[in-house]
């Protein structure tokens, strides 16, 4: 039994990649899991737990892109979230009597959020390190107070309120188990494609951009065309995100939008495996579902996260699943061969 | 028309100015080598050439065609490839992946060039799963010349391919030089290493302080009493 399912492994990993077959495994463990609970016991506590997880998860995925792959520090990602979540909020609300479709906004959303990212992008594109990170923090921080203060437009503080759930051949999808279903649905379209992406011709640029930009520019990699495509698909699925967000909460606030969850989608792919897409999920898995089941231990739980969160820094600095590569260069001193 | 045709370029970084009027032409089918001593001007001369300094004056002509328009990202496209200054490989891909990264530029098939480098450098063959940070400095000059021919280049630049490395090493370096040039690759090398780039170049230039103060073939600058004095270490 044992080696029947070792040999089927390593069929799956030899036809499929490595990566592949994990998230894959893991999608399914999850599903497997999770969803019979849900079903039978439709506990509304824990569909909206692994609602979030699966939000944090995409959200942790797109910001990947950016961090992971092209290797540029941005911890003003939070912000592509709230556009994709106001896109949708003011174009179906009450806010101004406008009342699009979700799949019609869910697109459009993903575009404003694509579009602010390459826009952030460009005077950006100078700046390395330490300069980038701050630039971006900022830029995050300038959304939210916008958002706060352009009253007339958002609400301000007050948020908008009363957005329109989405209607699905006439039926209404308004449960939390629809939305667990379509961020499943999503988490999976999202891994998928980072996962090509990564593989692909452009993520073979952003390997090069991350080891050395000079060098990069000289094999004829256009390093402003590739950073600023880093930053757009990233962006775009944080707009994703947002947008699905804003319909399952019906309604949004400024604060939904802070700096916290910047910093949370960067720990959950830290803690993950920094560049890898298992380490996403299982990063979010330990930093945004475990505080929740830890819930009954009240006031220990932030003392056991912060735990967590050294304990891992010290004794595997490269994350829960590591991306090969990027464990090379997290652990220096312990060089050895990448094989996939 | 020579294939790489430099004319009067200042470059500047910010109010320094580095390159003072440099000119030089470099004939398809040789290897030019440029020397002189650190500060010169040698290293800014070819990342100017190179696209990723920008002179202020001066043009650069590649096949006839002036590059001041292109980003240092198209200049691959066009047939320059670069062996930057300590080498600049890519350190924690493997040998082969360096060596496929130097192929971005291409979209047709790379098996023959790739064998044709594991032919110039068996080395390279050897350790071709290897993460290219655990090389030796010798073997990451390989791969860097490797990698840059990748691209199937008409001109080569070459910065300081010598630099750090064992005096058997460099030796075989230069060698390796020679053998490029032979199957048709034209090669301008910049050196500190005088006396080793004037025995596999056919012509020099001599920089001081960001200007040409001498240019000849090799033979007659390796005669040259200052270059035997400031250069070779010959009294």
């Amino acid at each position: 039994m044992i080696d029947e399912a070792n040999k089927l492994f390593s069929n799956l990993t030899r036809r499929f990649g490595r990566q592949t077959v994990m998230i894959v495994g893991i999608l399914l463990v999850i599903g497997v899991l999770v969803l019979p609970v849900i079903e039978f016991q439709r506990q509304a506590f824990w569909v909206r737990v692994i609602g979030f997880t699966g939000l944090y998860i995409i959200l942790g995925l797109g910001l990947n892109i950016v961090v992971g792959f092209a290797g540029l520090l941005d911890l003003g990602y939070v912000a592509f979230y709230a556009i994709g979540a106001y896109t949708y909020g003011l174009l179906a609300s009450g806010q101004f009597g406008i009342h699009l479709s979700f799949w019609l906004v869910l697109p459009l959303a993903a575009l404003l959020a694509a579009l602010a990212g390459v826009l952030l992008g460009i005077p950006v594109l100078r700046m390395r390190g330490d300069y980038l990170a701050i630039v971006t923090l900022g830029f995050g921080e300038i959304i939210r107070i916008l958002l706060n203060n352009l009253r007339g437009f958002t609400n301000g503080s007050q948020g908008v309120v009363g957005i329109d759930k989405p209607v699905i051949f006439g039926y209404v999808l308004d449960s939390g188990i629809h939305f667990y279903y379509m961020i499943f649905i999503l988490v999976a379209v999202v891994a998928f494609f980072s996962n090509r992406l990564n593989h692909s011709r452009i993520g073979r640029a952003w390997i090069a951009i991350r080891e050395d930009e000079d060098v990069a520019e000289m094999m004829g990699i256009n390093t402003t065309l590739y950073k600023l495509l880093a930053f757009g698909s990233g962006a775009l699925v944080g707009g994703l995100a947002g947008a699905i967000f804003s319909a399952w909460q019906g309604s949004i606030f400024p604060d939904n939008f802070n700096l916290f969850v910047s910093i949370n989608v960067l720990s959950l792919i830290i803690i993950g495996g920094i560049g890898s897409i298992p380490g996403v999920i299982v990063g979010a898995l330990a930093l945004i579902t475990l505080p929740d089941v830890l819930r009954q231990f009240s006031d220990y739980r932030l003392l056991l996260y912060g735990l967590l969160l050294v304990i891992m820094m010290i004794a595997r600095p490269e994350g829960f699943i590591p991306s090969q590569r990027r464990k090379l260069e997290l652990r220096e001193e312990d060089p050895q061969p990448v094989t996939d | 028309m020579a294939l790489l045709e430099v004319n009067d370029i200042h470059t500047y970084y910010g109010n320094i100015h580095a390159l003072k009027g440099v000119s030089l032409s470099v004939e398809a089918g040789e290897i030019v080598s440029l020397i002189g001593a650190n500060g010169a001007g040698k290293t800014t001369t070819l990342r100017t050439i190179s696209g990723l300094l920008r002179p202020r004056q001066g043009s650069i002509k590649f096949k006839g065609e002036d590059l001041a328009s292109f980003p240092a990202h198209d200049l691959v496209y066009k047939g320059i490839s670069m062996v930057p200054e300590g080498r600049g490989v890519f350190s924690r891909l493997t040998v082969q992946e360096n060596l496929e990264m130097g192929a971005y530029s291409r979209k047709d098939n790379i098996a023959s060039d790739l064998e044709r480098i594991f032919g110039i450098f068996p080395r390279l063959k050897e350790r071709r799963k290897q993460v290219a940070g655990t090389l030796s400095g010798g073997e990451q000059q390989m791969l860097a010349t490797g990698r840059a021919l990748m691209s199937r280049p008409s001109l080569l630049l070459m910065d300081e391919p010598s630099m750090g490395l064992a005096p058997i090493l460099v030796e075989g370096i230069f060698d390796t030089i020679q053998e490029i040039n032979q199957e048709g690759t034209t090669i301008l090398l910049v050196e500190q290493n005088a006396l080793m780039a004037l025995q596999v170049a056919s012509r020099g230039y001599v920089l001081q302080t960001g200007e040409v103060v001498l240019e000849d073939t090799a033979e007659n600058l390796r005669k040259n009493q200052m270059v035997q004095n400031a250069y070779l270490g010959i009294q």
